[in-house]
């Protein structure tokens, strides 16, 4: 039996192959320039004159010509866009999302996310090939420590595989604290009231040097951008310290904090379902309670 | 320009999500329905598009007889036609799904230019349907888009990716999954909920097909347990978030 788990640039690859070492040897095929030494035996590097950027197509027709019995791919914009391809190209069902994996005969038995995680769906996967993403956070990435051989691989690509392709980028913005690796985040809800209560919110954050996040309604209501959405269809964060102010804790919003390592909220209701994953909570009116605490840090010299 | 979008009708799940007893479905008994929150988006960019461009738009979904109602939702939104292709409640596989929807679209009378998806379902979250549509169509497809523009008969589109950007160019006729943030959808009006109920919606019936991909179940993940420290009930508290913030490192 032999797995290939594909391998890019973001490092939720390196949990994907720390995911397929439990199921065997597993050989990475690496597009671009991340470096796999000590997580496989043996790596492909995909080289190719026209692979100079990403190309959905053509990298599933990499996997394609590979031919492995199982398939697995980080659980990203590009792992999920490439053995979707690859699956449509086979004709052969694509797990996304799977959190465990066992096999069972010649069968996969599967746990995989629904609702963002908030709902796991265990399923069989029979057949060959197998192709499965795995999801962002569901295993640490670590290497097993052995020595890693590499080769390089040149898939067979026409003109076909190159519709799509990535013909230009915008770099993001320097000096901007991103939501996604910000060490705090400052999330508002429905109880900020407004466009300009999150003024609050960003001067807190500020004096943290953290980024500014929003409930869904928020976003909806346009009260702060899309891009500062946590949630299902925002952001998913992973800070030390999550402070979330006038929020509910809906389904939709706890999928993208769920990976906070602690939540402080502040919220009147105390019976708000966000109360019960918290580590503390402030009981009140976030429009008293904040500016306090900036007062409370600028007295200090933060 | 005929620009087709496909929605899909999910519950409102709101705080915490409660299995039938048999845990192979939720208990959609109190729960109210929507369309996917990236589909929303889908078909507010669909009306914007056709508002632009001229052309006609159609909303076409898979699911029970009540996803009448999430047709409805888009038409009173603005969407010109709808077509619904009836199950009997149960889930479809991905692979099922996409047959379904493409046998669909290939007998429409006029050929669409654009067809617009969700990029994964609010609740299997597949993120295939719309790349499997286009294979089964031969056409273009790019995912995951957050905006679309149209120029010359090419289109557009951009992906975020780590704060920056990445930009895809595609010819027409093409699929394009979306994502919220695309846009922010409008709200239905009164006399577009009035005319959404007049207008016939189109069945059928598409037979299900088997996948090597079998549910067996849904487990609701265990709460993890915290231990919630209440700190005072006003602006008292500040002193103790302070401390709070120091025992964690942020502050110095």
């Amino acid at each position: 039996m032999t797995i290939a788990c594909l391998v890019d640039d973001d490092p939720v690859s390196l949990e994907a192959l720390t995911f397929g070492a439990r199921l065997g040897d597993v050989e990475a095929v690496v597009f671009g320039a991340i470096e796999v030494d000590g997580y496989v035996a043996h790596a492909r590097r995909v080289v190719h004159e026209r692979l100079d950027e990403y190309a959905p197509e053509a990298w599933a027709q990499a996997i394609v010509e590979l031919a492995p019995d199982i398939v697995l791919a980080p659980g990203t914009d590009r792992g999920h866009e490439v053995l979707a391809h690859a699956a449509a190209r086979l004709g052969v069902p694509l797990a996304a999302n799977v959190v465990e994996a066992e096999a069972d005969g010649d069968a996969l038995r599967l746990t995989r996310q629904r609702w963002g995680g908030s709902l796991l769906e265990e399923a069989t996967l029979t057949g060959t090939p197998k192709l499965l993403t795995v999801a962002a956070h569901a295993v640490e990435a670590r290497p097993a420590g052995m020595a890693t051989t590499v080769e390089d691989f040149t898939p067979t690509l026409g003109d076909e595989h190159f519709v799509v392709r990535v013909t230009r980028r915008e770099e993001p913005t320097s000096g901007a604290v991103r939501l996604d690796t910000a060490r705090v985040v400052v999330g508002g809800g429905r109880g900020v009231g407004s466009t300009e209560g999150f003024e609050l919110l960003e001067e807190l954050a500020d004096l943290l040097g953290g980024a500014v996040g929003g409930s869904r309604v928020v976003t909806n209501l346009g009260w702060r951008p899309h891009s500062d959405q946590v949630g299902q269809t925002g952001a998913r964060i992973a800070p030390d310290l999550y402070i979330a102010c006038g929020i509910s804790g809906a389904i939709q919003h706890i999928v993208g904090c769920r990976a906070a390592k602690r939540i402080l909220v502040i919220n009147k209701d105390q019976s708000a379902p966000i109360v019960a994953r918290a580590d503390w909570a402030v009981i009140g009116d976030l429009h008293e309670i904040v500016p306090a605490i900036v007062a409370e840090l600028r007295k200090e010299g933060v | 320009m005929n620009v087709l979008v496909c929605v899909k009708r999910v519950p409102e799940t709101g705080a915490r999500i409660t299995l039938t007893p048999d845990a192979q479905a939720i208990d959609t008994s109190l729960l109210g329905f929507t369309i996917s929150p990236h589909e929303e988006c889908a078909v507010e960019e669909a009306l914007r598009i056709v508002k632009a461009h001229g052309g006609s738009t159609t909303v076409l979904t898979l699911g029970p007889a009540g996803a009448t109602e999430q047709l409805q939702n888009a038409m009173a939104m603005g969407v010109g036609a709808a077509v619904l292709l009836e199950t009997d409640g149960q889930d479809w596989n991905a692979e099922a799904t996409a047959d379904a929807l493409a046998a669909a679209i290939r007998t429409r009378p006029e050929p669409f230019d654009l067809l617009l998806f969700g990029n994964e379902a609010a609740d299997t979250g597949d993120y295939q349907v719309g790349v499997r549509v286009a294979h089964a169509l031969g056409l273009p497809c790019v995912t995951g888009m957050k905006g679309i523009a149209i120029e010359d008969g090419r289109l557009t589109a951009r992906r975020e990716v780590g704060g920056g950007w990445e930009i895809f160019e595609v010819p027409l006729p093409a699929v394009v999954t979306v994502k919220e943030g695309l846009n922010l959808p409008r709200y239905a009006s009164l006399p577009g909920r009035l005319r959404a109920k007049k207008t016939p919606i189109e069945r059928f019936e598409p037979k299900p097909r088997e996948s090597a991909l079998v549910t067996t179940g849904l487990v609701v993940p265990p709460e993890q347990e915290t231990h919630v420290e209440i700190i005072g009930g006003g602006p008292e508290a500040a002193s103790r978030v302070v401390e709070v913030l120091r025992e964690l490192g942020l502050v110095a």
